[in-house]
C-alpha cells in the first residue's frame, strides 16, 4: 500500500493507483475530459491529452497528468491550487477557442463534457481568438462526423481500436490540424467502419452524433395517406426512463407504448414479437446444423454465429469474409419486423406496402444503416423506413409536450405487440442465446424445461462460455459483447482452438443495453447493467417465457408462414452476407 | 618559407589585406620574393587577436599585427630568424609569450571526439576506420571487461544524453540492463530534426562505423541483441552510409552472429522515419518504428521497461553513441579531464547564423559563448554588434550579451531560460528581430507539434498568432501579458518535452527583449526593420526632385505627386501613399538621390 | 574475408592497415604519391565536391601526378565548402576551402608540384585526440 496526500487529505491506495482514481477515493473531485473508463469491460483511454486534469505534485517540476500518473510514497498532491486552477482554466479554454460555440442547436448540448467542464471552471469568456479549425462534415448512413467540435480526446479512437478492434478511426495529422478521421480523411461510409456507434456514446463533446431521422418520421406521421407502424426494440424500455429523470433500470414499456400512440403513431408494435420469430428461425436453423452435424455431415458449419446485432454483421462481413456462411441466416429481429409488416400484415390489413411507413425503435445507431441495406428492400421500399435511436425518441416526446412520467401505461397493439420473456432479454449480452437455448431445449429433447433460467450464460464478462446439457447432449455456447472479444473468440474458432456449437456476439458493451443509441452513460457501466438486470425481471415478470410458445407467433406460421426455415420464411426472414473487404475504399487504388 | 595571413572578415576589416601589400613589397625589396611565399588564408578562427600572420613551417604565431609591424617581421624574423616577442601571443595565465602555434591553448578551444574521424576516414571503407582504432573499444568490452564494468565505466565518464536534455548515459543503460527479458532493443536515434542542426548526419555521413561499434557495447551492456537505428529517409547518403558500414561490420566478424570470436551476437537494422520533429522525442520514436502514429505517451513505462515492442529498450541519440568508443579506450578519467564536472566531454554545435565562420564544430563543455563567437565563429559578419544567440533550437532559448561569458553546459544553459538541445546555435545581430525570431521557432513548433495535447495542439498556435498580431503592428499591452502567461501554462501542462520546451523561444525573449516587445506593441516599431508591417516608407520633401522615377517603379501605384515644391527645384516632390504602400523597398533602390527612407 | 576472431586479431589488423597505408605512400614514385581528401557530406555534395573531385582526378591524371583521392566526411567548416585536405608525403596535410575547378587546378599545379601554398587554406584550429 501507498501512503499519499491529497490537498492535505492523507489517502492510502493499492500500488499502480493513479493520482485521479485515489482523488476520487478520498472524495476529491479533480475534473477530466479526454478520461473513459468503462470500469469492468477492461478499458481505458487515458491518453493524457486533454490536460484538464493536471495536478500539483510537490516537488516536480510541471503539473502531472492525474489520470495518468500513478501514485508514489510520500506525494503530495494539490488538485485546486491557484496554479492548478489557472493552469486548467487555461487549458480549457484554448480547448474552447477551438470550438464553435454552437450550444444552442448541438446535438449534445446538455449532455456535452466539455460543456459543464467550462460551466465547473465559470469561463464566461475565451481570452484567445484565433483560427478555428474546419473540416468536412461527413454524413454516414448512422453516424455524423463533425470534426469542428473534436477536441482530439481520442476517446472514439479507443473504443474503435481497442473496444471493437475496427479500426476506422484514428489520430491525422500534425499540430493544429490533427483530428481523428478515416484512414485518408475519408468518409466513414469508405472506410472499415461497422456504425457501431461506441464512438459516439464516447464522444464527450458534439463532434460525432447519430444521424437524426425524427423529422422524417414526424412527416410520416403527418401525412394522411400514410398509416405509420412503430415497434421497439427490448432494450428502450429499460432506458428511455433515464431521459426523464427516472432511474437507470426502471421499466417504462407501457408508458412508452402510451406516448408512442399519443405521438401519433397509427400502430405501436413491439420488436420482441420478431424476437421470438427470430428464434424460431435461428433456433430451427442451429438444431439443423447440430443434427446434420451430429449424422456425421461435414460440410456443415458450426458454430452457429447469431445475426441479430448489425454492428457485429458489418465487421464480419470487413474482417471475417472466410466465414460468412458461419452465421445464421436469419435477418435481424427489426428486419423481421419489417418484412412481415410490409407483407403479412400489410396483406392482413389491406394495406398497400409502399402506403406503409414502418419505424423503429432501437437502442442503436447501427440499425440506421441496417434497415438502409439493399437486400432489405422490396422494388426500393425498405422493410423499415426509420430507425430512430432512444435519445431521438425521447427528444420526440418531450418536444411534444409530453412526460413520460406521467402518462399512463399501455398496451402494445395486436397482433404484432405480444412477446415472451425470452424476447425481451434479447437486449442483453447473453440474452439471445438463453431465448434459443430455451426453445432449442425443448424442440430438441422434446422435454419440457423445469428451469428457464440459464443464470450460466448471464454477466457481464467480455468472453463467456457455457455448457449445456441437451438431456446427454453437451452443447457448447460461447457469448461474446465487445467486437474485440468477438474477434478473438472467432479466431479462436478459426484457428481451431475451440469448439463451439453457438456463438452470441453483440457489438456493443453489454449487449444492446449499452448500444450506441441508447441514454448516454457517460462510461458509467454500473447503469448499463442496470438495465441488464431490468430485462432480466421483465423476463422473469412475463406470464410466457418462450418464444415458441408465443400463441401470436403460431398464429403466424399457421396462417402465413407455414413452418420456420420453410420456403417463405426463407424468402422473407433470412439474409446473405457480403465479403466487404474490398468495399474499403482507398485513394488512388 | 611561407608568410600565411588571415583573410578572414574579422581580421580582414583590421587591414590584413595592407599587411599582405606591406609583405609582398618589402620581401620584393629585399629580393626575396621567390623564397618566401605570401599566401591569403582562410580565418584562423582567433579574431579576437586579429590579424593573425603565421610564418611556416617554424610555426610562429602573430597577433595583432598592424601593416606597420611587417617590415620588422621581415627583417628580423625572416632574414635573421629572430622571432619577434612583443608580436607573439601571449598565454594570458602566465603572461608568457608562446613561439609554436602548436602549444598554444587556443587549439583547447575545439577538441574532436565525436567528430574524431569526420573528415578523416573515408566512411565507406572500414578499414580505414579500423586504421584509426575503431571496433578496439568493442574489442576490449567483449574481451576484457563484464557488462557491469561497461556500464560503471559509462557512469563513471559522466557522459550525458546529447539529444537535448542530458540525461546520464550510463544510467539509462543500467536501468536497461537490470530489467530482465527475452529480448531488449538497442535503439540509436538518428531523427535530427532541429532546424539547422545537423552533427548526427554528418557523424553518420563521416563516421557510421563509430556509431556501429558504439550499438554493439551498448547491446552488450544491457544485454541486447539487436540494435536498430531510427533514422530520417531525408538522409539518404546517411542511410547508404550507414548500411555500408553495417554490411562491412558483418563481413569482419564485428557485428552479426559470435562478434570477434567471442560468442556474443548482435545485429543492426534500419528503420525509416518521415522526418517528424517529434519523433525525436524517444516514445514517440518508438511508437513510429512500431508502425504507430509518431506521437509520444506518458512516461512512465519508461522504454528502460516498456520499450520498442513491449520490450526493455536503450535509446541513445547519435553524438552520444560516438563518444562512447572512446569513453572505453582512453578509460572514464580521461573523459572527465575535458569539460565540466557536471557536463563532461564535449560537444558538437551547428554554428550558423550572423557570424563569419558557419560550420560544425565540437567544443568541450564549459567553453564560453564568447569564446565560440568570437574566437571560433570569426566574430558576427560584417562587424554589426552580437545581439543574441539561439541555442537549442525550437525548445531553446536566446541568451544575449551579458550571457557571454556564462560557460556553457546542459545545466547552466537551463539556468539562462535556454537549453542544450541537439546543438543548434544560431548568431543574431542587431538586423534580428527578437518577436520575429520567437515567431518563426512558434511557426516551426506548431507544424511539428503531434496534436495530441492541447496546450501543445491549440496553445502554440494561440501563441503564434499572438506574436503575429504583434509583429503586425496590432499588439496590445495585454497581449504581451497574455502571451506570457499562456507560454507559462503551456510549459507547466504540456504532455511531452517538445511541449514543454516550446514556450522557451517566447519566455527567454520576453525577458531578455522586452523593450522590443514594447516597442512594437506601443510605438509600432520594429527597430531591426524586419516586421514589414510596422515599416513606413517616407519620402524627404528636401532632397527630392520630383523626378517620378520611384512612381514609375511602384508596382502599387502607392506613389505619386505632392503639392510641395522645395526651394531650388522646379517641380513638387513626390509622396507616399501608406496605405497602398507594399514596402517592396522598390523606389529606395530607384532613387539617386536617396530622398527615400524607412522609418 | 576471414572474420575478425580476436583483439589481437583486430589490433594487428590495425598495424597493417596503418602500414598498407605507408605502403601505398611509399610504392613506385615515393615522392609523388598525394593523398588528396574530399569532404564528402550532404552539404559537401550539394556544394559541388563530387563535381570538383571528378574535376580534379581528370587534371591529376593530365598532370601525371600519382594521387590517391578519397572520400571522407564532413570537417566541420561549412562557411568554406567545397573543402579538401591535401597531403604531400613528408609534409604536414593541408586544408583548402571553397574549392572550384580553378583553385583545384591550382592546387594540383602549384602546391602539389611545385610545394607552393595557394590561397583558401584553412587554418586546423582544433585539438585532435590521437595525440
Amino acid at each position: 500500500m501507498i501512503n499519499l496526500t491529497i490537498d492535505n487529505k492523507p489517502v492510502q491506495v493499492e500500488e499502480g493507483t493513479t493520482i485521479l482514481k485515489a482523488a476520487r477515493k478520498a472524495g476529491i473531485h479533480i475534473p477530466t475530459l479526454c478520461h473513459y473508463e468503462l470500469k469492468g469491460m477492461k478499458l481505458e483511454n487515458r491518453p493524457g491529452g486533454c490536460r484538464v486534469c493536471v495536478v500539483e505534485v510537490k516537488g516536480r517540476r510541471n503539473l502531472a497528468p492525474a489520470c495518468a500518473t500513478d501514485c508514489m510514497e510520500g506525494m503530495e498532491v494539490f488538485t485546486h491550487s491557484a496554479r492548478v486552477v489557472n493552469a486548467r482554466r487555461t487549458v480549457v479554454e484554448l480547448i474552447l477557442s477551438d470550438h464553435p460555440a454552437d450550444c444552442l442547436t448541438c446535438a449534445k448540448s446538455g449532455e456535452c463534457e466539455l460543456q459543464s467542464l467550462a460551466q465547473y471552471l465559470g469561463i464566461r469568456d475565451i481570452p484567445f481568438k484565433g483560427e478555428q479549425s474546419h473540416y468536412r462534415a461527413d454524413f454516414s448512413p448512422s453516424i455524423v462526423r463533425d470534426m469542428d467540435k473534436c477536441i482530439m480526446c481520442r476517446r472514439c479512437e479507443t473504443m474503435c481500436n481497442k473496444f471493437q478492434t475496427v479500426g476506422a478511426l484514428s489520430g491525422v495529422n500534425r499540430g493544429f490540424k490533427a483530428v481523428v478521421a478515416p484512414a485518408f480523411e475519408q468518409d466513414l461510409q469508405d472506410s472499415p467502419c461497422t456504425f457501431c456507434g461506441q464512438c459516439v456514446m464516447a464522444c464527450p463533446v458534439g463532434a460525432l452524433t447519430e444521424v437524426d431521422h425524427t423529422r422524417q418520421v414526424i412527416n410520416a406521421i403527418n401525412d394522411p395517406k400514410k398509416t405509420v407502424v412503430v415497434q421497439t426494440a427490448p432494450a428502450v424500455r429499460v432506458a428511455l426512463g433515464e431521459e426523464f429523470g427516472m432511474q437507470p433500470g426502471e421499466i417504462v414499456t407501457g408508458k412508452m407504448a402510451a406516448a408512442l400512440r399519443r405521438l401519433g403513431f397509427d400502430y405501436v408494435f413491439d420488436t420482441d414479437f420478431a424476437a421470438d420469430l427470430t428464434i424460431m428461425e435461428e433456433g430451427t436453423e442451429l438444431l439443423g446444423r447440430i443434427s446434420k452435424a451430429m449424422a456425421g455431415d461435414k460440410s456443415v458449419r458450426l458454430p452457429i454465429l447469431t445475426s441479430c446485432c448489425p454492428g457485429w454483421v458489418n465487421f464480419f462481413e470487413h474482417n471475417f469474409p472466410d466465414m460468412l456462411d458461419v452465421p445464421s441466416t436469419a435477418k435481424s429481429p427489426q428486419q423481421m419486423f419489417g418484412a412481415i409488416t410490409k407483407s403479412y400484415w400489410a396483406q392482413k390489413m389491406g394495406l398497400k406496402r409502399e402506403d406503409i411507413v414502418c419505424v423503429s425503435i432501437m437502442p442503436c445507431v447501427a440499425k440506421k444503416y441496417e434497415c438502409q441495406r439493399d437486400e432489405f428492400k422490396v422494388d426500393g421500399n425498405p422493410d423499415v423506413d426509420y430507425s430512430l435511436t432512444t435519445r431521438e425518441l425521447a427528444r420526440f416526446i418531450k418536444q411534444y409536450n409530453l412526460n413520460l412520467k406521467d402518462l399512463p401505461v399501455e398496451d402494445f397493439d395486436s397482433p404484432l405487440g405480444q412477446s415472451t420473456g425470452a424476447a425481451v432479454i434479447f437486449g442483453t449480452t447473453g440474452g439471445v442465446i438463453e431465448a434459443a437455448t430455451r426453445t432449442a431445449y425443448e424442440v430438441f429433447t422434446g422435454k419440457k424445461l423445469d428451469k428457464v433460467d440459464f443464470t450460466e450464460l448471464r454477466g457481464m464478462e467480455g468472453i463467456r462460455d457455457a455448457h449445456v446439457d441437451f438431456n446427454g447432449t453437451d452443447i457448447h455456447i460461447g457469448i461474446a459483447h465487445g467486437l474485440s472479444n468477438a474477434r478473438r473468440l472467432l479466431e479462436m474458432v478459426r484457428n481451431g482452438e475451440a469448439q463451439f456449437h453457438a456463438i452470441e456476439v453483440m457489438a456493443c458493451p453489454g449487449g444492446c443495453v449499452g448500444g450506441a443509441g441508447q441514454p448516454y452513460h457517460h462510461g458509467n457501466t454500473e447503469i448499463i447493467q442496470k438495465r441488464a438486470d431490468a430485462l432480466y425481471r421483465e423476463d422473469a415478470g412475463k406470464p410466457i417465457r418462450k418464444s415458441h410458445e408465443n400463441p401470436d407467433i403460431q398464429t403466424l406460421y399457421k396462417e402465413f408462414l407455414g413452418e420456420p426455415c420453410g420456403h417463405l420464411s426463407h424468402e422473407l426472414l433470412h439474409t446473405h452476407y457480403f465479403d466487404r473487404t474490398d468495399k474499403v475504399v482507398i485513394e488512388g487504388k | 618559407m611561407h608568410v600565411l595571413i588571415c583573410g578572414g572578415t574579422g581580421c580582414k576589416s583590421s587591414n590584413s589585406l595592407d599587411i599582405i601589400d606591406n609583405f609582398r613589397t618589402i620581401l620584393k625589396e629585399k629580393n626575396l620574393q621567390n623564397e618566401v611565399q605570401v599566401i591569403k588564408t582562410g580565418c584562423f578562427g582567433f579574431c579576437e587577436k586579429g590579424p593573425i600572420v603565421k610564418i611556416m613551417p617554424d610555426n610562429t604565431f602573430y597577433t595583432q599585427v598592424k601593416p606597420e609591424d611587417v617590415r620588422r617581421i621581415v627583417e628580423e624574423h625572416i632574414v635573421k630568424g629572430r622571432k619577434v616577442p612583443e608580436l607573439l601571443y601571449m598565454n594570458p595565465e602566465n603572461k608568457e609569450h608562446v613561439s609554436d602555434s602548436k602549444h598554444m591553448d587556443f587549439y583547447k578551444k575545439q577538441i574532436r571526439i565525436a567528430l574524431r574521424n569526420c573528415g578523416f576516414v573515408d566512411p565507406e571503407n572500414i578499414e580505414e576506420s579500423i586504421s584509426r582504432g575503431g571496433y578496439e573499444a568493442l574489442a576490449k568490452c567483449l574481451t576484457e571487461m563484464t557488462p557491469e564494468q561497461v556500464i560503471a565505466e559509462m557512469k563513471a565518464s559522466g557522459l550525458r544524453g546529447r539529444g537535448g536534455a542530458g540525461f546520464p548515459t550510463g544510467l539509462k543503460w543500467e536501468l536497461c540492463a537490470k530489467n530482465k527479458a527475452d529480448q531488449k532493443y538497442v535503439i540509436c536515434n538518428a531523427d535530427e530534426g532541429d532546424p539547422g542542426a545537423f552533427m548526427d548526419r554528418s557523424i553518420l555521413e563521416g563516421d557510421p562505423n563509430s556509431i556501429v561499434e558504439a550499438m554493439a557495447i551498448c547491446g552488450y551492456a544491457i544485454g541486447a541483441t539487436k540494435g536498430l537505428v531510427y533514422i530520417r529517409a531525408e538522409y539518404p547518403l546517411a542511410i547508404e552510409r550507414l548500411r555500408i558500414a553495417i554490411a562491412q561490420a558483418r563481413e569482419y566478424g564485428l557485428l552479426g552472429e559470435d562478434v570477434l570470436g567471442t560468442g556474443f551476437n548482435f545485429d543492426i537494422e534500419l528503420r525509416y522515419g518521415a522526418g517528424a520533429f517529434v519523433c525525436g522525442e524517444e516514445t514517440a520514436l518508438i511508437h513510429s518504428m512500431e508502425g504507430q502514429r509518431g506521437e509520444p505517451t506518458l512516461k512512465p513505462p519508461f522504454p528502460a521497461v516498456s520499450g520498442y515492442l513491449g520490450k526493455p529498450s536503450n535509446v541513445n541519440n547519435v553524438e552520444t553513441l560516438a563518444n562512447v568508443p572512446v569513453i572505453i579506450t582512453k578509460g572514464a578519467a580521461w573523459f572527465r579531464t575535458i569539460g565540466t564536472e557536471k557536463s563532461p566531454g564535449t560537444k558538437v554545435f551547428a554554428l550558423a547564423g550572423q557570424i563569419n565562420n558557419v560550420g560544425l564544430i565540437e567544443v568541450p563543455m564549459g567553453i564560453t559563448l564568447r569564446e565560440i563567437i568570437y574566437e571560433i565563429g570569426g566574430g558576427i559578419k560584417d562587424g554589426r554588434q552580437f545581439k543574441a544567440v539561439q541555442t537549442g533550437g525550437p525548445s531553446g532559448g536566446c541568451l544575449t550579451a551579458k550571457h557571454l561569458d556564462t560557460a556553457i553546459d546542459y545545466d547552466s544553459l537551463v539556468a539562462a531560460g535556454s537549453m542544450m538541445g541537439s546543438g543548434g546555435m544560431v548568431v543574431m545581430d542587431e538586423t534580428s528581430c527578437m518577436p520575429a525570431i520567437a515567431k518563426f521557432y512558434l511557426e516551426f513548433t506548431c507544424e511539428e507539434s503531434c496534436g495530441k495535447c492541447s496546450p501543445c495542439r491549440i496553445g502554440n498556435k494561440r501563441l503564434c498568432e499572438i506574436l503575429e498580431k504583434i509583429t503586425s503592428g496590432n499588439g496590445t499591452m495585454e497581449d504581451l501579458q497574455n502571451l506570457r502567461n499562456l507560454a507559462a501554462v503551456i510549459k507547466d501542462t504540456a504532455l511531452c518535452g517538445l511541449g514543454q520546451t516550446s514556450p522557451n523561444p517566447v519566455l527567454s525573449t520576453l525577458d531578455n527583449f522586452w523593450d522590443e516587445y514594447v516597442e512594437h506593441v506601443v510605438d509600432k516599431k520594429c527597430r531591426a526593420g524586419v516586421c514589414k508591417k510596422l515599416m513606413k516608407y517616407e519620402i524627404d520633401r528636401e532632397k527630392c526632385i520630383g523626378c517620378g522615377k520611384c512612381a514609375k517603379g511602384c508596382p502599387a501605384d502607392a506613389i505619386s505627386s505632392a503639392n510641395y515644391i522645395a526651394p531650388g527645384h522646379k517641380l513638387s516632390s513626390m509622396t507616399i501613399d501608406a496605405e497602398k504602400c507594399l514596402k517592396c523597398g522598390a523606389c529606395i533602390s530607384g532613387c539617386k538621390f536617396g530622398a527615400i527612407s524607412v522609418k | 574475408m576471414t572474420k575478425v576472431k580476436s583483439l589481437a586479431d583486430l589490433k594487428a589488423m590495425r598495424e597493417r592497415l596503418q602500414s598498407n597505408l605507408d605502403v601505398r605512400e611509399k610504392a613506385e614514385h615515393p615522392e609523388s604519391l598525394v593523398q588528396i581528401k574530399i569532404a564528402m557530406a550532404t552539404c559537401g555534395i550539394a556544394a559541388g565536391a563530387k563535381q570538383v573531385m571528378e574535376h580534379m582526378m581528370a587534371k591529376a591524371d593530365e598532370l601525371k601526378i600519382a594521387a590517391v583521392f578519397t572520400q571522407t566526411g564532413c570537417m566541420g567548416y561549412c562557411h568554406a565548402e567545397p573543402t579538401l585536405e591535401v597531403r604531400v608525403p613528408g609534409k604536414d596535410p593541408v586544408v583548402f576551402g571553397h574549392v572550384d575547378n580553378d583553385r583545384a587546378d591550382e592546387i594540383l599545379t602549384k602546391y602539389v608540384m611545385d610545394g607552393e601554398l595557394v590561397e583558401g587554406i584553412i587554418p586546423v584550429n582544433y585539438e585532435t585526440i590521437d595525440k
